[in-house]
């Protein structure tokens, strides 16, 4: 029976959706080998430790809080240091992190610095003897590698939305820890920060992603995208290369291989063609809605449902008809 | 600077009967998006605050001297073969490799691509920067250097952030920063020339390997609800009844 680390990412003082994810994760890691504890590790800012017996609904055992002024944002080095510490301490059998930015930055470092090698980018995973095996899709998607990690600690990034949280309600233990690195010794400083939208939904967070592309026309167009979403009410919007290049959209909104690579519940694709290095950013989401004039678009060929047509007639339609269903 | 040779991926893949490969005739090799925007950065920093060296080191079999030599025929100085017998996916053993290369500093700056466009890892470069002890920023779309110190910006989710970091550091490139060039005949017939060293890749021990490989699940069939405005209905009926996401 062996414990297992879940590292809990928070921003802006909030929990995040893949915080949840990551501590499932690691109890339905921990349930498979006999039972061990969930420990989650959560660094942030004051008040932080306010959120940690929200960890125990997803079944962590003990959760370790690390509250520093200096740590209200992610700080590579002071994270790094500090989950490693935790890690090592704590003689996990595997830790688990998000594929977000921040994740994907975070465990590798830990990773090297605690000498194991680490599975990136999971969308299913079975801890199997002294093995942790998991599936990753590579090749721009194409392909879907399952990847044998055989360390101890077997550490791994899962795909914000690929693990779905669960409840297993426990009432942790909260214990207090120091940042293993003082902050102030970090060597790569923040000068400035910008927030974006910080009311929208984010990507990773949202069940439902409506996306735009060239086919909306111009930027002031994206309105019919943003209506859509609000009228799903739990919807964030994204967008294709052809349209953040061109500065219709803020670059963080790019879905792709060089954007981002979501799993919402719901994707809607307004006026998008379907190019490969878009698709390797949403082909793993649910349940997939295509909305294009050109009934060849490749789009369709991964879309559950297509409607062919105009998107200037359709979508309007399709965002009273949903604010209609919502409203029952 | 660290190059990957990597398929392109526009093309069919297929997998070889061991099931752990892909079959490589058919196949063509570039060096990878990041890293050819990795290349660029290198070149410009050069061109603009040089003269400097660029060097570029790739890990693999001899198939990576062609990547090496597009790299120089873009305009890097020196090249570096770590010879294997294949590419690990394992990014500690890569990056291990790179770190007993670059153990004896002689550089202000070792970059990256974000990731490699085939294993879509995102391990090698911050993990080598940590077998150094080198201060790391990934994944930044714009960089300056100046008196010894670098600036970056990258994008988290939901921000972007200016950071500062003393040199050398280990960066990774993420696009946006600089569209690669092409490399010109005269820098073609240039690389020739170029020298283009050949070592043991020292991997270590590998713990992260292929199991299997699988082409995805084919989305199954979608269909076409309908054309125009009037499928609406339907497509808002399939939605709540079928797919249960409304
Ligand atoms: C190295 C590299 C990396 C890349 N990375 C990414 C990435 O991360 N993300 C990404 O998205 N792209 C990426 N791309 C770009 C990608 O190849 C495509 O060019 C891009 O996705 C196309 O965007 P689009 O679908 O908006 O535009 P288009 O391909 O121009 O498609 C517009 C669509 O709108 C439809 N349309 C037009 N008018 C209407 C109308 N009135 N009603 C309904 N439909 C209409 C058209 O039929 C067409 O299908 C990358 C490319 C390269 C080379
Ligand atoms: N075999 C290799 N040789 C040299 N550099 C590599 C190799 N593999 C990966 N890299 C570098 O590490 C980056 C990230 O790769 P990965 O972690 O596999 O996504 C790539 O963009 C390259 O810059």
């Amino acid at each position: 029976m062996a414990n297992t680390f879940a590292f809990a990412e928070a921003r802006g003082g909030q929990l995040r959706k893949v915080a949840y994810e990551t501590v499932t994760a690691a109890r339905q890691a921990a349930d498979a080998t006999g039972g061990g504890e969930v420990h989650a590790l959560l660094i942030g800012g004051p008040g932080i430790a306010a959120k940690a017996q929200d960890l125990g609904r997803f079944g962590a055992d003990v959760v370790t809080v690390v509250e520093d002024a200096a740590l209200a944002h992610y700080n590579p080095e002071v994270f790094a240091a500090t989950a490693a510490a935790q890690i090592q301490a704590g003689g996990y059998r595997a830790a688990f992190f998000a594929a977000s930015a921040q994740g994907k930055d975070l465990a590798p470092r830990v990773a090297a610095s605690l000498g194991v090698s680490m599975a990136s980018d999971l969308v299913a995973f079975t801890l199997a003897g002294d093995a942790l095996v998991g599936r990753h899709p590579s090749h721009a998607g194409k392909i879907i590698t399952t990847v044998r990690l055989a360390a101890t600690p077997a550490i791994a990034t899962l795909r914000p939305g690929a693990i779905t949280a669960a409840e297993s309600p426990k009432t942790p233990r909260v214990e207090t820890a120091r940042p293993a690195l003082d902050p102030a010794a970090a060597k790569v400083k923040v000068t400035e920060r910008a927030e974006q939208g910080a009311k929208q939904l984010d990507l990773a967070e949202a069940p439902v992603i409506v996306s735009g592309g060239r086919g909306l026309r111009e930027a002031a167009n994206f309105k019919l995208v943003e209506d859509l979403a609000a009228a799903f009410g739990n919807a964030a919007v994204g967008a294709t290369r052809a349209v953040t290049d061109d500065g219709w959209r803020d670059p963080s909104t790019q879905i792709g291989q060089t954007g981002r690579v979501v799993s919402p519940e719901l994707y809607v694709a307004v006026g998008i063609s379907g190019a490969i290095q878009h698709l390797a950013g949403m082909r793993t989401s649910r349940v997939i809605v295509a909305i294009n004039k050109d009934k060849d678009a490749p789009i369709f060929k991964v879309a559950d449902y297509g409607i062919v047509g105009d998107l200037f007639e359709v979508v309007p339609r399709l965002t009273e008809e949903v604010k209609k269903a919502k409203a029952h | 600077m660290c190059i990957k040779r990597v398929p392109e991926m526009e093309l069919r893949f297929s997998i070889a009967p061991d099931g752990t490969s892909l079959v490589e005739s058919g196949m063509k090799f570039d060096l990878g998006d990041f890293d050819s925007y990795a290349v660029e950065v290198a070149l410009r920093l050069n061109e603009q605050q040089g003269p400097g060296e660029v060097t570029v080191i790739s890990l693999g079999p001899d198939g990576v001297q062609e990547t090496l030599r597009k790299a120089l025929g873009m305009g890097a100085d020196r090249a570096v073969q770590l010879k294997a017998d294949a590419v690990p996916v394992d990014g500690l053993a890569i990056a291990r490799a790179l770190a007993a290369e670059l153990k004896d500093g002689g550089y202000d700056l070792v970059l990256f691509g974000r990731m490699a466009t085939d294993t879509a890892n995102q391990t090698v470069g911050p993990m080598t920067a940590q077998l150094l002890g080198l201060p790391c920023v990934t994944a930044i779309s714009q960089l300056e250097l100046q008196d010894g110190r670098g600036t970056a910006v990258r994008q988290l989710e939901g921000a972007s952030e200016a950071v500062e970091f003393p040199l050398p550091a280990v960066l990774t490139i993420d696009e946006g920063i600089a569209r690669p060039r092409l490399p010109s005949l005269k820098g073609i017939m240039a690389a020739k020339k170029k020298p283009l060293e050949t070592k043991p890749a020292q991997l270590g021990a590998v713990q992260l390997t292929v199991q299997s490989l699988e082409l995805p699940a084919e989305r199954a069939a979608g269909r076409i609800v309908g054309e125009g405005a009037d499928a609406v209905p339907e497509l808002v009926r399939l939605l709540q009844t079928e797919a249960k996401v409304l």
